[in-house]
């Protein structure tokens, strides 16, 4: 109970981080009940982006509404709207070409490795290394060169469209990404010297946001968040989609819990997106890009869910239909929300600087949590 | 065995940060690994990719002729509403009404760049334009009228 302002009865203070702190990575509140300098609750307060993408789809007809979802999760843009996507190839039963489905992974791991990348930086840079961030911007921004070449855009790409992709992959996709394997793996060496093997990262790291796996899974994470507490939650194995079941890659697996183990999820999940764009870069098959659909687009009656594994974790499109153009409801399942509802139960007990160790360690994206 | 823990700890974590600083030193030393591009002052050889999504502009060729049929499908696909078409009737030489585009009005402001009309067209009248610096004093400024004044639909294209 809040006696005056900024006081418990308790006698603890309670002192808000954010809207615009810069170690929330966008405009999140969180009110925090401190004893001293340890943290009793976190409250996280949100709504301060709220576009209520939700309502605005159902205005939307079914190929309009793909593009907003790049705006929720705005570093995996291209991975949401393979999920959008997805459902909707589900409900209309649209046989995609194998050349688009490969395009399509290949996008989204690239598109993962560039979300880990921005986040490996944001992370050093919360605990007080500011070069790592233009380390990991050298190696995103050859990303963001193939997208802007092939898609035309640099982070809201609106790619994917309901049946393929938008446009043939660019003359030079290929080669562009052999390039950028090569230059990341002379890099990546770089990253565990500058930043992994640091003893002041490994100190702020290490034990701090124990998150059990009983305790991840009763507050639904996914994703890397999960994944460092021990948790088999990567929907690419349990449930594939696209052409995920053909091809070689380990899902990474931590069982410390803590920031550090979530840390070492992400940087070793890199290696692997890496490892599965080397096996497709070559393969591409022939064909067509985008398979023929009606102008129009008329989902039948009925409910569909669909569900792909984003950078952050398990990302659901739920659309309710009835037989229109437009949707009649759509939900979408964000892996931020349930990361981020984790966070409580993580910060209390510890101390107040550790609290951006563990935000960080979330990968929180706030228009993703809010919608 | 304390003391020797501690002073192990010790020297393994400052040969972390040695290790650390000399790859701050290399780059520091290795200045021909700079990436940073001094954006403005290189305006002329910034070269954007031929699909970067700018803004939308109406293809109008030698003539003054564009392609635009006035079929609205661009506006119908446009998910913030930011075509808008205004028809008029064209009377031909024989006597005959035919529809054409008075104004093709375009709000930059509403866009998003998602391509969707550029991919309905059906007569590939519009294309996107490499230009990114968008920003006027005026909101009114970024409402335009694609179609340039006294052009005419190309002959043939229906």
């Amino acid at each position: 109970m809040v006696e005056e302002i900024g006081r418990t009865t308790e006698g603890d203070v309670i002192i808000n981080v954010g809207p615009q702190h810069p170690a929330t990575h966008g405009v999140l509140h969180l009110l925090i009940t401190i004893n001293g300098e340890t943290i009793k609750k976190v409250e996280p307060h949100l709504g301060f982006i709220h576009r209520s993408i939700e309502k605005m789809c159902e205005s939307l007809s079914y190929r309009q509404f793909i593009y907003v979802t790049s705006r929720m999760d705005y570093l995996s843009s291209h991975i949401n709207n393979h999920a959008c996507a997805l459902c909707l190839e589900k409900g209309l039963q649209i046989e995609v070409p194998s050349r688009a489905q490969v395009i399509r992974v290949l996008m989204d791991e690239l598109t993962r490795i560039a979300s880990h990348e921005l986040w490996w930086g944001a992370m050093a840079m919360d605990l007080g290394a500011f070069t790592p961030f233009f380390h990991a911007f050298r190696e995103r921004e050859t990303i963001n060169d193939i997208m802007e070449e092939t898609c035309g855009a640099r982070l809201t790409m609106n790619y994917i469209v309901p049946g393929g992709v938008m446009q043939d992959i660019h003359p030079n996709f290929q080669q562009r990404v052999k390039d950028f394997i090569s230059l990341y793996k002379s890099k990546v060496g770089e990253y565990d010297e500058l930043v992994t093997g640091n003893i002041i990262f490994q100190n702020r790291m290490k034990g701090v946001g124990y998150l059990s796996a009983e305790d991840a899974i009763s507050f639904g994470c996914t994703g890397p968040t999960a994944r460092g507490s021990g948790v088999t939650c990567d929907i690419r194995k349990l449930y594939p989609y696209e052409i995920y079941e053909q091809l070689q890659f380990d899902e990474i697996l931590e069982t410390a819990g803590d920031s550090f183990a979530r840390y070492m999820v992400r940087v070793r999940e890199m290696n692997q997106s890496i490892r599965i764009i080397e096996q497709l870069i070559d393969n591409i098959p022939e064909g067509d890009f985008q398979a023929k659909t009606k102008a129009v687009l008329k989902l039948p009656k009925g409910e569909f869910y669909q569900r792909v594994e984003t950078a952050r974790g398990e990302f659901g499109v739920y659309i309710v239909s009835e037989g229109g153009t437009t949707p009649y409801r759509i939900k979408f399942r964000s892996p931020g929300f349930s990361n981020l509802s984790a966070l409580d139960h993580m910060a209390r007990g510890s101390k107040l600087g550790d609290l951006v160790a563990m935000m960080g360690t979330l990968d929180l994206v706030i228009p993703d949590i809010d919608r | 065995m304390f003391i020797v823990k501690y002073i192990k700890d010790v020297f393994s974590g400052l040969k972390s940060l040695a290790v650390g600083l000399r790859r701050t030193l290399y780059y520091f030393t290795h200045h021909k690994e700079i990436i940073t591009q001094q954006y403005p002052d290189n305006r002329e050889t910034l070269h954007l990719p031929e699909r970067f999504k700018g803004e939308v502009v109406m293809l109008h060729d030698e003539n003054n002729e564009h392609a635009c049929t006035g079929c609205t499908a661009c506006e119908l696909a446009c998910p913030n509403a930011t075509i808008k078409i205004i028809t008029k009737f064209d009377i031909s030489p024989e006597g005959k009404k035919k529809k054409a585009i008075d104004k093709f009005v375009y709000h930059l402001e509403l866009c998003t760049m998602c391509n969707l009309c550029i991919v309905a067209c059906p007569t590939d009248a519009i294309k996107m334009a490499q230009t990114f610096e968008h920003s006027v004093y005026n909101r009114a400024d970024l409402t335009k009228v694609l179609n340039k004044p006294g052009s005419k639909i190309r002959e043939g294209v229906e």
